[in-house]
């Protein structure tokens, strides 16, 4: 294959470091990653205490990046999220606060606790890379990436985001349970909240965009984006519900390019749609009676359709 | 000393040891046997040496076959210089220089020797089929060259071969380019040894019995005639070169002396123009149809009293000539008596009956005219016969012709038909030349070649001048109608082409020697005029040599840079479904092996899956998959990787 450029050495270190705090999770922390190369953004649905806070937090601390959380709850009003403008006296005018978007990372927990007004203004964020209040724009930082967590479980009171929603996430990922061996490490090791607060920056924000501008100029074969075709044309009939828009085709090349850029490879492989598919089509596919095993779904589709 | 000395490694060798031999083997037609004998036991020594069954020689043997080498050329040519002598030392030093290779840097050398040694063949001839032979003989030394430089490339013998053809390749546009372009002089940049023009046939100065019959027997070309307009019959084709006037009782001569005048000359009608195309032959004269125009001679050349038209030097190279002539003309030598008594000398000896029987012929005639019409009645009647092998001839020559043994060749009838006018007062004269010439119709000109030639005679008759009488016309009027091979019998050995019904044939050896016409024309004689004129041809005027340094420049700019582009440009791609279809070979071969392929399984999965089940095909399948990636994924796919992948796919065994 080719041989790896310096900024996939850095970013498979950078892969490595997160993995010692999120043990046994490379596939996901790969993904993560994989995500904010190719300029989308990250939900991750699972139950509390699955380490998505933790995941969050070292990846920012690793990617050099400046991090905010944002506890969404039932009563976050926009301006929470966005900031306010603030009368100063001394200066006779309205001055502007920032709120907890401008940043590099946000983690935005538990976006699903918070109502659709609150929740629309992330999203509108997400998708301009641009903040509108009182008549005002201003420019989020770049990079700019979301990782936003949601619970699926004690929907009681919740709104959960509706697919249109969901579409604005390039990848929708659980972590799961770590395997025995993992969690005895995490068990016996040091307080991760310490051992992120001492983790060296591998990367930052210069850099970071530079790689992705890389990842889009990663080689993409008129065979593979057969393949592409392929998936997507299977996706809108026969065994599934909902198929996939041609939004979430570009996602799944920009995804693949990131995949494949992580790889260190300057051109896209099967292999690397297949490994990204999941992650992308998943929250956008439907069974045929409109059930959403992501998972099965997603592995149902990749195995019904032959390599062109 | 049981060295083994330098060899290199295999593929390099070989091809050195091919390009020295095939470019000394041509050498092997003119060189003495001894000399390539030890040459080739020089070489098969080394090859011996490089097997490992024979230790090479030692100094002192080297230096005793160096010494034994130039001690035998100069035995054979008493001199180490010149074409032939040359030729032989640099074919011995070569073979000699195989035996004390010692380093890569001998290796080199002796290629480099091989490029010249292939120069040297062109001393003897520039036919095509030479010149295909040492393109071939500058490809395989390439190739060793190649193998020696590069030896990583050689792995395989084929290999070396491919890259030095590809690079001769791209180096013919150049080398036309500078064919064409490159200013040429007015003169030859170089003189050929004058040994090499030693062994040219065609007519000498002097004829005697035998002298024609002998040169007939070759079928090699004098020259070329190519006529703008319709050619004249074959009959009136007497193309002269010769005028005879001395005769020492055997043999003609031609008079001493540069006799350049004016021929006072009739001429009547329109002349004709053609060209001639002359085949070296080292002798001054021209085989100008009678009689040239003197207005438009061409240029370095004169004409004699006699109407011989020679040129200034003798003729060493290819000539082109364009010439005119007046078939229908008067020659008048009334101005000069003094020629007119020349041409009644005879011996004061010798055959007696001949001199009887012109004073007969003279007794009866009543005029000049008359005698000689009754010499050629007595050629026609009196049983004479036409043929290339005539009985040998004494002392009194034509006595011995004309009343013994009544047969002969041109050179005899022409010889007795001016005696017996001679001795009877009539002013003769032999003119030696050609008659008659093949017409190509493939090329559009006429091929006269050595057996072509003839001897006739001139008489100068009061009131009409030298007039042309064939006696040999009149003992066989086919020779002239319809040439040589019509005119003598099954039996005379005569060359086998000029005999030969086969049509195909013929017609096969005009088609070639038309070609070979253009080649002498436009590739050997492409000189200064010829590529003045190619370009006026071409609608560009008269250029000077600074136009064609500009052009040679721009062209040669132009022509790298195609190159260039046209090897360093990705564009040549890997065809898609090709590669796929190759891939599915590969695919196909492992399923057989019981290894099927998923149909949603990418390239990488499949391999890695390999290399698991599989592990000692997993090298070979790795690098595969990985020139299968590069070409259906890659962004740089070209033919040469896809060239380069279906020959793993074809060799990979499951």
């Amino acid at each position: 294959m080719d041989t790896a450029t310096p900024l996939a050495v850095m970013l498979e270190s950078a892969v490595r470091q997160v993995g010692q705090i999120v043990l046994g999770k490379e596939r996901e922390i790969r993904l993560a990653l994989a995500c904010v190369l190719a300029r989308g953004h990250l939900l991750i649905e699972d139950l509390p205490g699955m380490g998505k806070t933790t995941l969050a937090h070292a990846l920012a601390q690793t990617l050099g990046l400046q991090f905010h959380r944002i506890q969404f709850t039932a009563d976050l009003l926009p301006a929470d999220i966005l900031g306010v403008s603030v009368f100063d006296r001394e200066r006779s005018q309205f001055v502007f606060h920032p709120g907890p978007i401008f940043a590099h990372l946000i983690l935005a927990d538990e976006v699903n606790r918070a109502t659709p007004k609150a929740q629309s203004a992330l999203l509108e964020a997400m998708e301009e890379h641009q903040v509108t209040t009182e008549g005002e724009t201003r420019p989020l930082p770049a990079p700019f990436f979301v990782i936003a967590t949601q619970n699926p479980t004690q929907q009681v009171g919740t709104f959960p985001l509706p697919e249109s929603q969901l579409d604005r996430f390039l990848m929708r990922i659980a972590l799961g349970y770590p395997d025995a061996q993992a969690e005895r490490m995490l068990l016996a090791g040091e307080d991760r909240r310490e051992m992120i607060a001492h983790m060296q920056p591998l990367l930052d924000p210069a850099s970071l965009l530079a790689a992705q501008h890389k990842v889009s100029e990663v080689f993409i074969a008129e065979a593979l984006l057969d393949y592409v075709q392929a998936l997507i044309a299977r996706s809108r009939g026969g065994k599934f519900g909902a198929g996939l828009s041609p939004r979430a085709g570009l996602a799944l090349v920009h995804a693949s390019r990131a995949w494949a850029f992580l790889a260190g490879r300057s051109q896209v492989l099967p292999e690397d749609v297949q490994a990204v598919l999941p992650a992308v089509a998943g929250h956008r596919l439907r069974g045929p009676a409109g059930e959403a095993d992501a998972e099965a779904l997603a592995q149902a589709l990749l195995a019904s359709v032959a390599i062109p | 000393m049981a060295s083994r000395g330098f060899f290199p490694p295999l593929p390099a060798g070989h091809w050195l040891f091919a390009g020295i031999v095939l470019v000394l083997a041509p050498h092997a037609l003119h060189l003495p046997p001894w000399l390539s004998a030890l040459a080739f036991a020089m070489i098969a020594w080394r090859w011996a040496a490089a097997a490992g069954r024979l230790p090479l020689p030692g100094k002192w043997i080297l230096l005793l076959l160096l010494a034994g080498s130039a001690a035998g050329i100069l035995l054979q040519y008493r001199t180490l210089f010149g074409r032939d002598a040359g030729v032989a030392m640099l074919t011995l030093m070569l073979a000699l220089k195989l035996l004390e290779m010692r380093s890569y840097r001998d290796a080199l050398l002796t290629v480099f020797l091989g490029y010249f040694l292939v120069i040297t063949h062109f001393f003897y001839t520039q036919d095509i089929p030479l010149a295909v032979y040492l393109f071939a003989v500058v490809l395989v030394l390439s190739s060793a060259l190649v193998a020696l430089n590069h030896p990583a490339s050689a792995r395989h013998w084929r290999r070396p071969l491919k890259l030095s053809a590809l690079m001769l390749a791209q180096a013919v546009p150049v080398m036309l380019l500078l064919f064409v372009l490159f200013p040429r002089l007015g003169g030859p940049l170089w003189g050929m040894p004058s040994d090499a023009f030693s062994a040219k046939s065609g007519l000498s100065e002097t004829i005697s019995p035998g002298s024609i019959s002998e040169l007939v027997q070759s079928d090699a070309v004098a020259f070329r005639a190519q006529f703008e307009d319709t050619p004249p019959a074959a009959s009136s084709l007497y193309w002269r070169a010769l005028v005879l006037e001395n005769f020492d009782g055997r043999s003609w001569g031609r008079q001493r002396g540069r006799q350049e005048a004016q021929p006072a000359l009739e001429t009547a009608g329109k002349p004709i123009a053609y060209t001639l195309t002359i085949e070296p032959h080292d002798k001054p004269w021209i085989f100008a149809l009678e009689v040239p125009d003197p207005q438009a001679l061409p240029p370095d050349t004169f004409l004699t009293r006699n109407l011989q038209l020679l040129a200034n030097k003798p003729m060493q190279r290819l000539t082109r000539l364009n010439l005119s002539a007046y078939l229908d003309h008067r020659v008048a030598a009334d101005a000069v008596p003094s020629q007119l008594k020349h041409a009644l000398q005879l011996p004061e000896q010798g055959n007696p009956q001949a001199r009887e029987l012109a004073l007969r012929l003279r007794s009866e005639a009543g005029s000049d005219a008359e005698v000689v019409a009754r010499a050629l009645a007595l050629f026609r009647e009196q049983g004479y016969s036409y043929t290339l092998t005539p009985p040998l001839l004494g002392k009194n020559s034509i006595d011995e012709f004309l009343f013994a043994t009544r047969s002969g060749f041109c050179e005899h009838y022409a010889s007795a038909f001016t005696f017996l006018m001679r001795a009877a007062g009539v002013p003769a004269r032999i003119v030696a030349g050609y008659q008659g010439g093949e017409f190509n119709p493939a090329g559009g000109y006429f091929i006269v070649r050595q057996s072509d030639a003839h001897a006739w005679s001139e008489v100068w008759l009061e009131g009409r001048g030298w007039v042309r009488v064939d006696p040999t016309a009149a003992v066989s009027a086919s020779r002239i109608q319809n040439g040589i091979a019509s005119a003598l019998s099954a039996g005379e050995p005569l060359p086998f082409l000029l005999r030969t019904n086969m049509a195909w044939l013929k017609q096969l050896r005009q088609q070639w020697d038309a070609v070979s016409t253009y080649w002498d024309l436009w590739v050997l004689g492409f000189n200064q005029e010829q590529q003045i004129g190619l370009f006026a041809r071409l609608g560009f005027g008269i250029v000077s040599w600074r136009e064609l340094v500009w052009g040679l420049a721009i062209g040669l700019g132009v022509a790298l840079g195609l190159i260039a582009a046209f090897t360093l440009w990705p564009g040549r791609r890997a065809a898609p479904d090709k590669v796929q279809a190759l891939y599915l070979r590969f695919c196909g071969k492992l399923e057989k092996a019981g290894l099927a392929r998923l149909p949603s399984e990418g390239p990488l999965d499949f391999a890695q899956r390999i290399r698991v089940l599989r592990p000692e095909l997993a090298d070979d399948a790795d690098a595969l998959v990985r020139r299968y990636i590069a070409l259906r994924y890659g962004a740089h796919a070209t033919a040469e990787m896809q060239r380069l992948f279906a020959a793993q796919v074809r060799r990979f065994r499951a």
